[in-house]
């Protein structure tokens, strides 16, 4: 059941590049990344691209494959036909190093940006006692593997490379949402969220829930959640005018 | 400089996008249906007329707060606008189920995608330079959706009157029902299913929360609005539908273009 | 020879897997500047694959759990050849490695009195594995990372660089350790530092460090058929032997019995063992449940002697004996390979694990989610709807580095520590599921430790790093650009895989292995020649040549000590030997690098006896199933049973 299959693959570094047209042979049950393989096997030994468990649990081979971010090890053959050209590109929110493999310094630069889980003083290790319903929502968002396909179809730093500084992510603002729904941590994380992570940047349009291997529900459970949470916060007039009133800080 | 995917650094691809499926067909819909509903909607909203038929009342045009309406003597009315509107009334109301949705979380999605092209589908570039999203005025306002919530679900009970009110006859007796009920029903259905998803109630109700924990009953409303949230586009799209059906109807019978069948 | 870019720390951790991230954070948070060196991205190692738990006897779920009970547990799962030692602080330390990671943001599920949940898992006594539904070794990874981010945090708040005291330096291949004759200790080396280079360039780097710690995982990658990813050659194997450590236990590889077959790419893949555990049975082409003649005479007692038996004690565990679908690891692995050989395996060289006829799919879709996930994902098989097909996988080695069981010190190489994977010893011949995520943090933390320590006592007394030693690790390193075309190395891996799968895989005899030690001298000269076009920037077919030298240094390793050892336990099965010896108990196989440098010599040691109050938690009569006459405790014949427990 093989067949030769054309494949357009991006070659190229940072000053230039292409797509390059190759046929290679596809065999029963492969994956894109079987191909990829093959290509470095036979044709292309220096074709680059990262990856690692090809399983879909570790988030190291996301690509683009016909224009759409896809981890490359869990998308199927079956799902092109044979006359099909298929076409890989690395992703295209990064700066590419090589072939298919990009920079994503942004996104560890982004993780260290925010405040780590903080639980309350003098909580001794073995003495945490959490019920399962409240871990739930964050566990959902601790499926991530940080494949940041999310980070790289998301329009707002994807279109706009100047929002790059101003704005997380959906994978860091997940992140906040995470660690505000920890039910030990005890920092204040949701004026950070829109006023250092640029949270009000995201326009819910669900990019990032639609291309998530782990299928997280990104915007639903974790991104409007926190709009809400900043809401109450800064926009809520009654809120906002107790705050003028009574002079409160700015912090709870 | 050249920016988005052009920028200085990615990978340089002559194409701006290199996606081969129909991924403009959902937008083009969406804005298809919206377009529609916004000409029908329009038209309907400026008629001022074929609005009841006793004892429906188009969800347009209810409650009625100016004193310019049809005589409705069992509906919701209350002439809080007193004789200086001379406009439809219908305009008064609408205000709040249309900033309902305007700020609703999926129909920013739907309308962002479909008429701003931001972006038209994931992957498929914007066709502007400058983005701020929802940082800036006016879409700064979208964050008091919470309010036309809260309005949402007063307009949602008087829908609800209105329906129980259907289940009168014209001369006020009980025990009525027509076609015309059960598309009242039906709709008021949708419109509270739609309502009660809303992702600022899943929030108010229960979302706030650190600890579920602490608050069960919380929890338990959370949990069913969480549930009905995951239909919330489905919702939206079907609340739209009847509630201009409904109005379709109440019109129909009221310019008398069609009898309303009675059940009992 | 140019210049290459140098860093100069206190302590260099290679590896960035549980073990390796673990012991840079103890060495950091001791005050010592540390590097990470990984060839991965920061956050992708293979512990993400772990999927049951973290064995530890928190007691949370059953109070009657203790370590001097999981401790029993691991000595058995490793038949008595465990470093002794090893499993008693690995029992004694692992609730406390669990317990801080909840400090550090870890969300475990949870119990009703909302401790840490814990599950029951093969080998060990009493629920005992803390874990997050099945993707514990991800949250491990990411809790160890998100800990690693927060010490950036208070650094960047100390001293405005958040990289000042810990530093990741990722996408960094490790080719040499460097090292300096030491003539003032037994060691016979002093570590200087580490020769590597960026894959992403391919320009060198040399790590200064008097400390290094290694934790670069397994070997699976030598394998054909193998559950583990490109990462695992044995580079930390192979370095420690090159810098004249010693490798021990090399010849205990575990299979594990159920990985997928089908399709190609996902071959090896595991199948958790919970499948069999939640009513899966293994069937073969004849459509027979063939576990049934596979039920060794030792377990004859314990496991179902006919179907219905079996298939009752889902139910009714207490008045039924278990399925034999539930031996242990290697039994089940040998009975799917014995199916196989004789012809009536499936297609695609597998047998058939089915629940989907046992099971209403509603209940598989409820228990077994990401196996459910995996299949329709990767294999487009709806494991609620028809069978899968399965079949053994390189899973784990348990041996390596020779380390000294409290310190993860290196003998032979002053400066150099080991954990996790990679050292030898904790886990005997087998190891039970769960003790590995347990193992990388109490010995990954050990190792930073002690490194610390080391660097401490050390003061400013620093060795200058040879720089004959730098140029001939760079000469070495572009070797492969100099031969023109002559060996492909995709070839010469793919062969080695095969000889290794075929001749030193779970069933051994010694023709086949001796048969694989002419092979490797082959594909070692094939791979001296081994050539690689284009150029050092991100170059996957010149790093798997070079890669190839650790890879083929690791399996002769492998089939000299298996070829060695002429009896059958756990991990390594001999045809020819079946039996379990107790001679050989007291006889542990040792490579070291031979004098010309590209071969392994192998020596015998003599493990140090269990101490007796350690001898004392176990009965007398399981004792003698493992230990010889002269071993046994002298006043223990007449004690009675119960004193003992």
């Amino acid at each position: 059941m093989s067949y030769k299959a054309n494949f357009r693959v991006w070659r190229g570094d940072v000053d230039s590049g292409e797509l390059r047209d190759y046929t290679v042979e596809v065999n029963e049950g492969e994956v894109v990344l079987d191909i990829i393989h093959r290509l470095q096997a036979t044709q292309a030994p220096d074709l680059a691209v990262r990856w690692n468990c090809k399983a879909g649990k570790c988030g190291s081979c996301s690509a683009e494959i016909n224009g759409r971010p896809r981890l490359l090890c869990m998308t199927r053959m079956s799902t092109f036909s044979a006359e099909e050209t298929i076409t890989v590109t690395p992703m295209r929110t990064f700066p590419v190093v090589r072939d298919l493999v990009t920079d994503v310094s942004f996104n560890y630069t982004k993780a260290r940006q925010v405040p780590s889980f903080t639980p309350p003083e003098g909580l001794k290790a073995g003495e945490y006692r959490m019920e399962q319903v409240d871990v739930e929502r964050s566990q959902e968002f601790r499926k991530c593997i940080e494949c940041f396909l999310c980070q790289n179809t998301c329009h707002v730093i994807r279109d706009f490379e100047d929002n790059k500084p101003a704005f997380s992510g959906p994978r860091y603002l997940m992140r906040i949402a995470e660690l505000d729904m920890h039910p030990l941590d005890v920092a204040d994380r949701q004026k950070a969220a829109q006023e250092e992570h640029g949270l009000g940047y995201c326009n819910i349009t669900k990019c990032c829930t639609d291309v998530c291997p782990e299928h997280i529900k990104i915007t639903d459970n974790a991104l409007i959640p926190m709009k809400e949470r900043v809401a109450d916060r800064k926009y809520d007039p009654l809120v906002w005018l107790g705050d003028k009133i009574l002079r409160r800080g700015k912090t709870q | 400089m050249a920016t988005g995917t052009a920028a200085p650094g990615r990978a340089q691809i002559e194409e701006r996008h290199l996606r081969t499926d129909r991924w403009w067909l959902s937008p083009a819909v969406t804005v298809t249906i919206l377009v529609a509903f916004i000409v029908y909607s329009t038209w309907r909203a400026f008629a001022n007329d074929d609005y009841f038929a006793e004892p429906y009342v188009s969800p347009f045009y209810s409650p009625c707060l100016a004193e310019n309406c049809d005589s409705m003597p069992l509906s919701a009315n209350a002439p809080l606008f007193g004789d200086w509107w001379s406009l439809s009334p219908a305009l008064i109301i609408l205000i709040f189920p249309l900033g309902f949705r305007l700020t609703c979380y999926y129909y920013r999605k739907a309308y962002y995608r479909g008429f701003w092209a931001s972006p038209s589908a994931c992957a498929v570039p914007e066709p502007r330079s400058k983005y701020s999203g929802e940082t800036k005025f006016p879409l700064i306002m979208q964050n008091f959706h919470r309010y036309f919530f809260y309005f949402a679900v007063i307009v949602a009970l008087i829908l609800s009157w209105d329906v129980l009110i259907a289940f009168r006859d014209e001369h006020g007796a009980w025990g009525h029902m027509g076609l015309g009920t059960l598309v009242l029903l039906a709709n008021v259905l949708l419109i509270w299913a739609y309502t009660l998803s809303c992702h600022s109630c899943r929030h108010i109700i229960g979302g706030r929360l650190k600890h579920f924990s602490k608050h069960p009953v919380r929890y338990k409303y959370w949990q069913f609005v969480s549930r009905l949230n995951t239909k919330h586009m489905q919702l939206a799209w079907a609340s739209l539908f009847s509630v201009a059906l409904a109005d379709l109807y109440v019109y129909l019978v009221a310019s008398g273009a069609f009898d309303d069948p009675r059940f009992f | 020879m140019s210049e290459v870019e140098r860093h100069s720390y206190d302590v260099v951790v290679i590896g960035a897997g549980g073990a390796g991230l673990r012991a840079a954070i103890e060495a950091r948070m001791q005050g010592m500047r540390t590097a990470v060196v990984c060839k991965s991205l920061f956050g992708k190692a293979h512990t993400v694959m772990a999927e049951g738990g973290i064995a530890a006897s928190m007691g949370n779920v059953n109070s009657n759990d203790n370590w001097q009970v999981h401790f029993r547990d691991t000595m058995r799962g490793g038949k008595f050849l465990n470093h002794w030692r090893m499993a008693e602080l690995h029992a004694q330390e692992a609730p406390d490695r669990v317990w801080e990671l909840e400090t550090w943001g870890a969300l475990f599920d949870r119990t009703k009195d909302g401790r840490i949940s814990q599950r029951n898992f093969g080998g060990h006594e009493y629920p005992r594995l803390a874990h997050v539904g099945d993707r514990t070794g991800l949250e491990l990874i990411r809790t160890l990372q998100q800990k690693i981010v927060a010490l950036q945090q208070e650094d960047e708040a100390e001293f405005g660089d958040p990289e000042a005291r810990l530093k990741v330096f990722q996408e960094a291949t490790v080719t040499r350790l460097l090292t300096v004759p030491d003539s003032g200790s037994e060691a016979g080396n002093r570590i200087t530092g580490a020769f590597g280079y960026w894959r992403e360039s391919g320009r060198f780097v040399v790590f200064e460090a008097p400390a290094i710690v290694l934790a670069t995982g397994g070997i699976g990658k030598s394998f054909k058929v193998t559950s583990n990813s490109w990462e695992y050659t044995g580079d930390g194997q192979a370095l420690a032997l090159m810098a004249g450590a010693s490798l021990i236990n090399m010849e205990f590889v575990q299979f594990h019995p159920t990985g997928m077959v089908w399709p190609p790419s996902v071959k090896g893949i595991l199948v958790t063992e919970s499948v069999r555990g939640d009513g899966g049975v293994l069937t073969n082409s004849e459509g027979k449940r063939f576990m049934f003649d596979y039920i060794p005479d030792v377990f004859k007692e314990k496991y179902a002697k006919t179907e219905e038996e079996g298939d009752r004690w889902y139910t009714d565990p207490d008045n039924n004996r278990r399925p034999p679908e539930l031996l242990p690891r290697d039994e089940v692995a040998r009975a799917i390979n014995s199916e196989v050989k004789a012809g009536r395996g499936t297609p695609h060289g597998g047998v058939y694990l089915d629940v989907s006829s046992r099971l209403p799919a509603d209940v598989i879709r409820r228990k077994l989610p990401s196996m459910h996930h995996q299949f329709k994902e990767l294999a487009d098989v709806d494991i609620t709807a028809e069978p899968m097909e399965v079949g053994p996988t390189c899973h784990y080695v348990m041996g390596g580095i020779e380390v000294d069981p409290d310190t993860a010190a290196t003998p032979g190489v002053l400066g150099l520590y080991a954990a996790g994977e990679v050292a030898g010893g904790m886990h005997g011949s087998n190891r039970l599921g769960g003790n590995s995520l347990s193992d990388l943090l109490v010995f990954g933390r050990r190792a930073g430790l002690y490194a610390a320590e080391y660097v401490a006592e050390l003061g400013d007394e620093r060795r200058d790093v040879p720089q004959d030693q730098i140029d001939a690790a760079a000469a070495e390193a572009v070797g492969p650009f100099n031969n023109e075309g002559a060996e492909n190395p995709y070839s010469v891996h793919q062969e080695l895989q095969q000889t290794m799968n075929d001749l030193v895989g779970i069933i051994r005899r010694e023709g086949e292995m001796a048969e694989a030690l002419g092979r490797l001298e082959e594909l070692k000269a094939r791979a001296e020649k081994a050539g690689v076009e284009g150029h050092r920037q991100y170059n996957p077919g010149w790093h798997l040549a070079i890669d190839l030298r650790n890879m083929l240094l690791v399996s002769e390793c492998i089939a000299k000590a298996a070829l060695e050892r002429t009896e059958s336990r756990g991990g390594h099965t001999r045809e020819d030997h079946p039996g379990m010896s107790a001679d050989w108990r007291k006889v542990v196989l040792a490579c070291t690098l031979a004098d010309d440098g590209g071969h392994v010599d192998l020596v015998r040691r003599t493990p140090e006896p269990m101490r007796g109050d350690l001898l004392a938690l176990f009965e007398l009569d399981e004792l003698k199933k493992y230990l010889t006459d002269a071993e046994l405790p002298s006043a223990a014949p007449s004690a009675p049973d119960e004193e003992t427990n």
